[in-house]
């Protein structure tokens, strides 16, 4: 369920910039705290916000934090254009307006005393790592968890420290692949699709969460059903250009739903057919 | 101790394999180890060799010069390595070299090919199970092909 919105949705937070660390060569991760005056905001894991710099623009970025942290609100930005480059290169103490958090989130509590399959695509990985620290924070509340997480190149894989420590925690199983491999490489070569035989599932006691371009989604999902999984336990987190995030302007439109207001998350089941649409 | 036969019987790849299939075969496989960074073939040689690998993994690689190789897939244990011995010229297209140190049956090519000329119920349930791999390697390679982590 969503967290309530105490203020008007409209109107931005003001938060300054506590901490920006590089991941990969264009990705980084803010830590934003409340400025003096601002509501601090707790999330759902999957639920994003708008991101103003002030002058630049606004744009949808999921919330990539632990939810157990109440005093931040962290962001996983790729920098490929003038808005995100902007935010990625705010100083430590400049400040960036915050909307929301809006949006649906993960289906944590159906998920309660499953198995959790995580599968995420470059930063797809972003807005799945709340579910991740979710599950190891509650340990006793959900069944194994199987993170399948792919990247271009080694370089491009977010949170390398964290995967290797998550893949140590116990009934955790942390599978990593990349497209393009170097020398250097010791782990798996392949699409994310790949690492499935490698990954100890039990279908019918599992629900799966997803992240990642379209197209590894489609085939993700194919494959999840190849497992068996049932198509009603496969959720997917979808990206359109959402603008007012309150599902008034229409512009994250997809078939008969608001990403922004409906979503971002989705059951597999709800989104099947609208995924084989090339207009959409 | 384990037996050959055994092994291979217990190999995803021949899972559900015919009994008298997997005896035919085990006239042509033997173990083989490998230590890591060994190359257990190289681009343009002979192909005459297919393997199960049963521990361990293995980076498959294209050869170029003046530059490191390129790992285009990685395999481990439970998987099958290399089907060039199957089609003229057999000749191995890529490089496997291992990344940890590998244990694996080999199975003969020309042993296994004349077999199946022998014997084409055992060829065509070989070709099946290759046909497969095949299948879900080019579309993996499909999907490297698209990039889809680029930024749009």
């Amino acid at each position: 369920m969503a967290t309530a919105l105490a203020i008007d949705p409209m109107l931005s937070q003001s938060y300054l910039v506590r901490e920006v660390s590089k991941e990969t060569p264009d990705t980084f991760t803010l830590r934003l705290a409340p400025d003096a005056g601002s509501n601090g905001s707790g999330f759902q894991p999957g639920q994003f916000s708008m991101l103003w710099v002030f002058g630049v623009g606004e744009l949808p970025i999921s919330i990539s934090g632990d939810p157990a942290e109440h005093d931040q609100l962290v962001y996983t930005v790729r920098s490929v254009g003038q808005a995100t480059n902007a935010l990625v290169t705010r100083a430590v103490g400049e400040g960036v307006g915050v909307r929301g958090p809006f949006g649906n989130g993960w289906p944590l509590q159906a998920a309660r005393g499953r198995d959790v399959i995580v599968v995420a695509g470059g930063i797809g990985l972003a807005p799945l790592r709340p579910v991740i620290y979710e599950v190891l924070n509650h340990r006793e509340d959900y069944g194994r968890l199987v993170v399948l997480y792919g990247a271009r190149s080694p370089r491009d894989l977010l949170y390398r420290k964290e995967l290797a420590a998550w893949a140590r925690q116990r009934e955790t199983q942390v599978l990593v692949t990349v497209d393009y491999g170097g020398m250097s490489w010791r782990g798996h070569v392949g699409v994310v699709t790949t690492l499935f035989k490698y990954a100890r599932l039990k279908p019918t006691r599992s629900v799966a969460m997803v992240c990642g371009p379209e197209i590894m989604m489609r085939f993700v999902t194919r494959e999840l059903e190849n497992c068996g999984l049932s198509r009603s336990d496969i959720y997917l987190s979808m990206e359109r250009n959402m603008k007012c995030a309150l599902g008034f302007c229409g512009h994250c439109q997809y078939g008969p739903h608001f990403i922004c207001k409906d979503g971002p998350v989705f059951p597999y089941e709800q989104l099947r057919t609208l995924l084989e649409k090339y207009e959409l | 101790m384990e037996t050959l036969e055994r092994i291979i019987a217990e190999h995803p790849f021949f899972a559900d394999l015919d009994h008298g299939f997997t005896a035919l075969m085990v006239g042509c496989a033997s173990n083989v180890r490998f230590k890591r960074g060994d190359y257990i073939f190289h681009e343009g040689d002979p192909a005459d060799t297919f393997y199960l690998i049963r521990e361990g993994t293995v980076a498959v690689e294209i050869f170029a010069p003046q530059h490191d190789p390129i790992v285009i897939a990685t395999l481990a244990e439970g998987e099958i390595l290399g089907w060039s011995w199957l089609l003229p010229p057999y000749q191995w297209k890529h490089q496997a070299r291992a990344l940890d140190n590998v244990r694996a049956i080999a199975l003969d090519g020309k042993c296994l090919r004349e077999k199946c000329e022998q014997n084409h119920d055992l060829g065509y349930e070989v070709l099946k199970r290759f046909a497969r791999i095949i299948e879900q390697r080019l579309e993996s390679t499909r999907l490297q092909l698209i990039d889809v982590y680029a930024a749009k």
